[in-house]
């Protein structure tokens, strides 16, 4: 895998010197991410660093004010989070997006959902049972168990949910996804499944951002991680090469021993 | 989620929420057989008369029109207050443009069209002027539909509309004579069954039906799933507006009339009978079959209640309790249905 990605020069998602501003407030200053084939990258920071609001450019939810993004090379302007996604980028938001009165098969295809022709073309119907099967294949490749693709999502646990909201995402040739705390809302004992699912991305040669607040989570599966700290990029290192209490120092905005600032703060 | 209700989900599901598919598909017509055991035991000779059943469906057949476009309102999550209005201002342009010598053609369309444009400026009115909630816009939509038709006629009757403009609402079908009775089935019950098949296929199965039902689940999720959702609000407020025209067209038919004060409180009878039918005002749920049995209850109430010289002022307060019975059932089912 390492020497493979040495090979590969040209990152498939990059942002470069991107900066967003709400009103007066900048959320993100002249930010740079490059994520490269088959990679799983770590984004960190502390509440407000502009972990979120990047993944939102990244995935065509927000245009950014300043700077450019580019795919597989070329630069690319996404007006909305369709572009992205015609393109291969997904996104798994906090909140999980699904709506909890349709099924689970539903939720799977919402946006691009099969469609029948009748009356020679004339009417488009959604094809119930086309959809039914798509869905219950792609959970069986992914090996997600459910009692049925046609259970409600509302029925599901949370870690159920989290799996329905990942497979979604990679229902249609993802290339990148991109995750905004994955296990945040998980029960301790499914955030292992999980975890495992994004590795599994992985195996398939899809590209992951992750962010995560859980140190637990991205030494388990990331191959790099970044750190933003008030809107700017801070540090970033290959997991090999950094350490826990490294990267919280990043969080925290030191690159110094975190011990020794901790120490320092109680002086 | 806890370990203990994880447990009781894959173990022991209690009684009663076993029961929440069942009575979620056959309560509505549980509820019906029995309100008609009751009424044909207190009046045996008259409420099984075809002359009386007949009557249920030409009386119901306005306020379906309106129940089925405030259902697909209703679904998204949101409210049409101007159903009422909109009926009468379409009523309105049809009478005193058939009044003033406009050919029948175009005043038999002239009801839906206004309904259509009423609905459409609504639409655009919650999305685009990000009106805080759909509440709002149509109550506006209320006062200004009511306005126009007032002012469009000056207030007062028009009566006498070509028969092709009244077929819809009062034309029959006769069907025989037995036992020296004439049967006659109104051409509006046929007419209302085959707009709710129409609707049935729109929601169940079309794209565009099950994307309405996704944005009353969660708008978030339809709009990062790409869907258009302003588009398809106006599209579903256009829809619910276009029906309140045909209930114009159909009252209008029914009277050989139009007065500027019809439809006054009908948008909440239409409210009525869509959440006694099992939809939802978070948006969502519901079934085309479930809303035409509210239709049907709401009429077998009024008819039941007229029939036994029950006096109206009682109806209303009948009425008003069994709303809050059936939105509380709807409370309930959601606590027991759902985890969260």
């Amino acid at each position: 895998m390492q020497t493979q990605r040495l090979k590969v020069d040209t990152p498939l998602l990059e942002a470069r010197n991107v900066s967003k501003y709400f009103g007066a407030v900048t959320a993100l200053r002249d930010v740079d991410l490059q994520l490269w084939p088959g990679e799983v990258l770590g984004v960190v920071g502390d509440n407000g660093a502009g972990k979120s609001t990047l993944m939102k450019v990244l995935s065509g939810l927000y245009p950014p004010s300043k700077g450019s993004l580019h795919f597989d090379g070329n630069e690319v302007q996404f007006h909305s989070p369709r572009d992205a996604r015609d393109l291969g980028i997904e996104m798994v938001y906090q909140d999980l997006a699904l709506a909890g009165n349709m099924n689970i098969a539903e939720n799977i295809y919402l946006g691009r959902e099969p469609k029948r022709k009748v009356l020679g073309g004339l009417i488009s119907l959604f094809d119930h049972k086309k959809g039914l099967q798509m869905a219950k294949d792609h959970l069986d490749n992914l090996k997600i168990q459910v009692k049925s693709v046609e259970q409600k999502v509302e029925e599901l646990s949370g870690g159920q949910r989290q799996a329905v909201a990942i497979a979604r995402s990679i229902a249609f040739q993802a290339r990148v996804v991109i995750m905004d705390e994955p296990t945040a809302a998980l029960a301790i004992k499914e955030v292992g499944k999980v975890l495992d699912m994004i590795v599994g991305l992985k195996d398939r040669g899809i590209s992951v951002v992750i962010i995560s607040h859980r140190m637990d989570d991205i030494f388990y599966v990331c191959d790099r991680v970044m750190a933003l700290y008030h809107g700017a990029n801070f540090s970033e290192s290959h997991l090999k090469d950094t350490s826990r209490s490294e990267v919280i120092g990043w969080i925290m905005g030191t690159k110094e021993n975190v011990r020794e600032l901790a120490h320092d703060r109680v002086k | 989620m806890t370990e203990s209700s994880n447990h009781e989900m894959n173990n022991e599901v209690p009684w009663h929420v076993r029961m929440i598919p069942f009575f979620d598909r056959y309560g509505i017509l549980i509820v019906i057989v029995v309100m008609c055991l009751v009424l044909w035991a207190m009046q045996p000779e008259v409420f099984l008369s075809w002359r009386n059943i007949s009557n249920i469906f030409k009386q119901t057949a306005a306020n379906g029109m309106l129940s089925i476009g405030m259902f697909l309102v209703i679904l998204t999550a949101g409210i049409d207050l101007s159903v009422g209005s909109v009926l009468a201002l379409g009523m309105m342009t049809l009478a005193v443009s058939n009044a003033s010598g406009v050919p029948w053609p175009i005043v038999l369309c002239l009801s839906p069209v206004m309904g259509m444009l009423a609905g459409f400026v609504n639409g655009v009115g919650i999305t685009k002027l990000r009106m805080p909630h759909p509440f709002i816009m149509t109550l506006g939509m209320l006062f200004m539909a009511r306005g126009l038709a007032n002012l469009i006629s000056g207030g007062v009757p028009y009566s006498g509309l070509p028969d092709p403009v009244r077929f819809l609402g009062s034309a029959q079908i006769y069907l025989g004579e037995f036992d020296g009775t004439r049967y006659n089935l109104p051409i509006v019950f046929l007419f209302t069954i085959f707009v709710y098949l129409v609707f049935w296929i729109l929601l169940e199965h079309t794209v565009f039906g099950r994307r309405v039902y996704a944005i009353g689940g969660n708008p978030e999720a339809a709009r990062v799933s790409g869907i258009n959702v302003d588009r398809t609000l106006i599209i579903v407020y256009t829809i619910c507006g276009f029906m309140a025209g045909v209930a114009g067209l159909i009252m209008a038919g029914r009277t050989n009339s139009g007065f500027p004060n019809a439809g006054q409180g009908m948008e909440l009878e239409a409210i009525a009978a869509v959440i006694i039918g099992g939809a939802s005002f978070f948006g969502g749920r519901g079934q085309v079959l479930g809303i035409f049995g509210g239709v049907l209850i709401m009429g077998l109430i009024r008819n039941g209640l007229n029939l036994n010289d029950v006096s109206t002022f009682w109806q209303q307060i009948l009425i008003g309790g069994i709303i809050v019975l059936a939105v509380f059932i709807d409370v309930l089912r959601r606590d027991w249905g759902t985890r969260s």
